[in-house]
C-alpha cells in the first residue's frame, strides 16, 4: 500500500512536471531554429536533428531599419512600469489596509469594510468596461501612449490587489502587538515602522510577487493604451506575428519575457515552502 | 503623588465596561482586579495604560492629569494574557526595545536586562528567538521587557491564564517573588485575574469587578472573609459558592426540608427568609448527614468536586481526596454551620463566621 502510493505519487509528479517543462523544451529548441528546421518535419534535438542558429535572438536586438524588431526598449519599459507601479501599489496599499485594519472610519452608511470593498471592487468589472473611461482619462489629461499614463492605470489595477491581501494580513497580526509597541514608548508611526512593517514582510512579499506577476502580463490596457510612442513587451511579442508566424523569434521573446516571473517565483519560493507567508505571528 | 481614578466611565456601544470606577493607587503596593471574564478587567487596564480614552471621569498620576497625556509618553508596562513579544526580534532585543526607545545609555541598559533576565530566570537566552520558546518563557520575556522597564505603573492582564495548570503554578510562585523582591517602592503593579486563588494567594489590595461596576474593595482577606454581596462571594470563590435559599427559624435553619441547628453568629439575626452561604470545602461527607444525589464527580489534582443534587437544591462540595463515585450515587454531606454565610433578600451580606466588619 505504501508502495503503491509512493509510485502512483511520484508517477503523478513526473507526469505534471513533464506538462510543465515541455513547453519550456519546445520554446528553447524552436528558439534556435530557422524556417527550414520549422517547417520541414518535426525536430528535437540541436546538431542532430537540425543546425542551431541565433537568428531567432538576433532580431530582436535588431533596429527595425536592419530587418530586425528590437524588443529590449519594450522590455525596459515593460520593467519600469510594472516595477515602479507595483511599489507605489505596494506602499500605498500596505498604508491604507494598516489603517482599515486598525482604525474605525464611519462616514453615513460607510464603514471599513465597504471601503475595502470598493478597492476589491475596482477589479469586479471587466477590462473591457474600464478601457474606455481610461483611455478618455488618460487623453484629457494628455498621458495617452506614456509610460507615466501607465504606470496610472496600473496602480489603479494593482492597488487593491495589495490592499485586499494585506488588510486580511495585518487582520491576523494581534493589536496587542501595536498597543505593546505604543506601551513601549513609540507613537503610532513609529510603532508602525518598528514593529508592524519588520513582522509583515511575508505578507509584503506575496502582495508585491502577485503586484508584478498581474503588472507584467498584462497585455489589453498596454494594447489599449499606446500607439507608437511607448510599447510595452506583451504588445511587442504578439506584434511579431505577421503573415509568416516567426516561430524562433517569438519563442525566444516568449522565453526572455517569463524570465522575470521565475526569477520571482524562485525567490518567492523560499517562502512559500517554509510555509511562514501566514505564521510568522503565532 | 497616588494613581487617582475619579468616577471613569467607558462606555463605547450600549453597554458599560467601565460604570464610575474610582480607585486611588498607592505606590509600592499591589492591587489585583478580580472580576469574572468580560467583567471589565482589560478595559480597566487599558485605560490606565491610555489605550482607552474613558468618556467621562478623571485619572490621574503624580498630580498630572494622565487623561491628556499620550500612552507612549505615559511610562506604564503591561504584559497581555496573550504572550505579545516582537516575533522579529530575539530575547536581548526584545528586553532593550522599550529602554532604545526612551533614549537610555548603553551601560545602563545592559545592567538593566541582565537584572530583568536574572529576575525571570532567561539567563543564557538572550540570542533566542521568540517563537523557539515555550509559552511559559515567552510569558518570561514579557515580564522581563516589563520589569526592565523601571515603568511607575506596572499593568498585568490575567499573565498566567493561557499557561497550562503545572507551569501556572510554578509561575504564580515566582510572580510572588518578583512582587515581593523585585520591585522598586515606588512602582504601583496592578494584576488582573479571573482565578480566587490567585488573588488570595498575592494578598494585595482587591477590586471586585462586575460588568464594569466595582463591587467591592479591600485587602484579600477582607473580600474572602465578608464578602459583601452574593456576588462577591460568587466571584471570589472557586469553586462559587453555594447559594441555599432558607429561613431561620429561632434555632433552627432549614432549607430543602433540611434542618440545621442556626450557628452561634446568626443568633441576633431575626426569624426571616435568607440566602445562606457555604464554601465548598466546608461541606463534608458524613454518614449523620443528609442525602444527596451526585450528578457529577470530577477529580483535579488530589481533590473531588462533587456536584450534588437535593430537590430544588444544588450544592458543589469539595472533597480534599481522591475518591471514585458514581453519578445518581446517593452521598450523606453535612454542612458546617459555622462558616454558614447570610444574605437577606437583596443578596447583601447580614452574617458572617468572621463577624460584619462594614455596616
Amino acid at each position: 500500500m505504501e508502495k503503491l502510493y509512493k509510485f502512483l505519487k511520484y508517477t503523478f509528479i513526473i507526469l505534471w512536471t513533464v506538462f510543465i517543462v515541455a513547453p519550456f523544451l519546445w520554446a528553447i529548441s524552436t528558439s534556435f531554429k530557422d524556417f527550414q528546421s520549422v517547417n520541414s518535419k518535426v525536430t528535437y534535438i540541436p546538431w542532430l536533428d537540425f543546425e542551431p542558429t541565433l537568428e531567432g535572438w538576433r532580431v530582436l536586438v535588431k533596429s527595425p531599419a536592419r530587418g530586425g524588431v528590437d524588443i529590449v526598449e519594450p522590455y525596459f519599459n515593460s520593467l519600469f512600469v510594472t516595477c515602479t507601479a507595483s511599489l507605489i501599489s505596494i506602499v500605498l496599499g500596505t498604508l491604507a489596509a494598516y489603517a482599515l485594519s486598525r482604525f474605525t472610519f464611519k462616514a453615513g452608511f460607510v464603514r471599513n469594510n465597504d471601503i475595502t470593498f470598493f478597492f476589491i471592487s475596482q477589479r469586479i468589472m471587466p477590462p473591457i468596461v474600464l478601457s474606455i473611461p481610461f483611455f478618455i482619462f488618460l487623453s484629457t489629461i494628455g498621458l495617452l501612449d506614456s509610460l507615466i499614463g501607465l504606470v496610472v492605470v496600473y496602480i489603479v489595477l494593482l492597488m487593491p490587489i495589495a490592499v485586499w491581501i494585506m488588510v486580511d494580513f495585518f487582520n491576523r497580526v494581534p493589536k496587542e502587538l501595536d498597543e505593546t509597541a505604543l506601551i513601549d514608548g513609540c507613537n503610532p508611526y513609529q510603532a508602525f515602522y518598528k514593529v508592524v512593517l519588520p513582522n509583515s514582510i511575508p505578507g509584503l512579499i506575496v502582495a508585491g510577487m502577485f503586484c508584478i506577476i498581474f503588472g507584467w502580463i498584462d497585455f489589453f490596457f498596454a494594447f489599449i493604451l499606446t500607439f507608437t510612442e511607448v510599447q510595452l513587451l506583451p504588445v511587442k511579442v504578439v506584434a511579431l506575428n505577421s503573415s509568416i508566424t516567426p516561430w524562433w523569434s517569438l519563442s525566444a521573446s516568449a522565453l526572455i519575457s517569463v524570465a522575470p516571473l521565475i526569477i520571482v517565483a524562485f525567490i518567492v519560493e523560499r517562502y512559500l515552502s517554509k510555509g511562514n507567508l501566514s505564521g510568522a505571528l503565532k | 503623588m497616588n494613581l487617582i481614578g475619579e468616577n471613569i466611565t467607558y462606555k463605547p456601544d450600549d453597554q458599560f465596561h467601565l460604570n464610575n470606577v474610582s480607585f486611588n493607587f498607592k505606590k509600592g503596593n499591589l492591587y489585583t482586579i478580580l472580576g469574572r471574564t468580560l467583567s471589565g478587567k482589560t478595559t480597566f487596564l487599558k485605560t490606565i495604560a491610555g489605550l482607552l480614552n474613558p468618556n467621562s471621569g478623571n485619572l490621574s498620576f503624580e498630580d498630572n492629569d494622565f487623561i491628556k497625556i499620550p500612552v507612549w509618553e505615559r511610562n506604564v508596562a503591561m504584559v497581555y494574557q496573550q504572550f505579545i513579544n516582537y516575533p522579529h526580534l530575539n530575547v536581548y532585543e526584545n528586553i532593550i526595545f522599550p529602554l532604545k526607545q526612551r533614549k537610555i545609555s548603553e551601560d545602563q541598559i545592559k545592567k538593566d536586562v541582565e537584572e530583568a533576565l536574572k529576575t525571570v530566570g532567561l539567563v543564557g537566552f538572550e540570542n533566542r528567538k521568540i517563537q523557539e520558546l515555550s509559552g511559559g518563557q515567552q510569558q518570561r520575556v514579557a515580564l522581563a521587557r516589563s520589569l526592565a522597564k523601571k515603568a511607575k505603573i506596572l499593568l498585568l492582564d490575567e499573565p498566567l491564564v493561557n499557561l497550562d495548570y503545572k507551569l501556572r503554578e510554578q509561575l504564580r510562585e515566582e510572580f510572588k517573588r518578583i512582587f515581593t523582591q523585585g520591585l522598586s517602592e515606588d512602582t504601583i503593579l496592578i494584576y488582573s485575574t479571573t482565578d480566587p486563588q490567585e488573588v488570595m494567594e498575592l494578598n494585595g489590595e482587591v477590586i471586585v469587578l462586575d460588568e464594569g461596576k466595582v463591587l467591592q474593595k479591600g485587602p484579600a482577606k477582607e473580600i474572602f472573609e465578608n464578602p459583601r454581596t452574593l456576588k462577591v462571594a460568587e466571584i471570589s470563590n472557586d469553586p462559587p459558592m453555594n447559594i441555599l435559599k432558607g429561613t431561620k427559624n429561632s434555632e433552627k435553619l432549614s432549607f430543602e426540608n433540611i434542618l440545621i441547628n442556626s450557628p452561634s453568629h446568626f443568633k441576633n439575626l431575626s426569624d426571616q427568609g435568607y440566602n445562606f452561604g457555604i464554601r465548598a470545602s466546608e461541606i463534608k461527607l458524613d454518614d449523620q448527614g443528609e442525602e444527596f444525589e451526585i450528578e457529577l464527580a470530577e477529580i483535579s489534582g488530589s481533590e473531588t468536586l462533587l456536584h450534588l443534587k437535593k430537590g430544588e437544591s444544588k450544592v458543589i462540595a469539595l472533597i480534599e481526596e481522591v475518591m471514585n463515585f458514581k453519578i445518581h450515587e446517593k452521598v450523606k454531606i453535612k454542612f458546617n454551620e459555622n462558616k454558614l454565610y447570610a444574605f437577606d433578600q437583596n443578596e447583601e451580606l447580614v452574617s458572617s463566621p468572621y463577624g460584619v466588619s462594614h455596616g
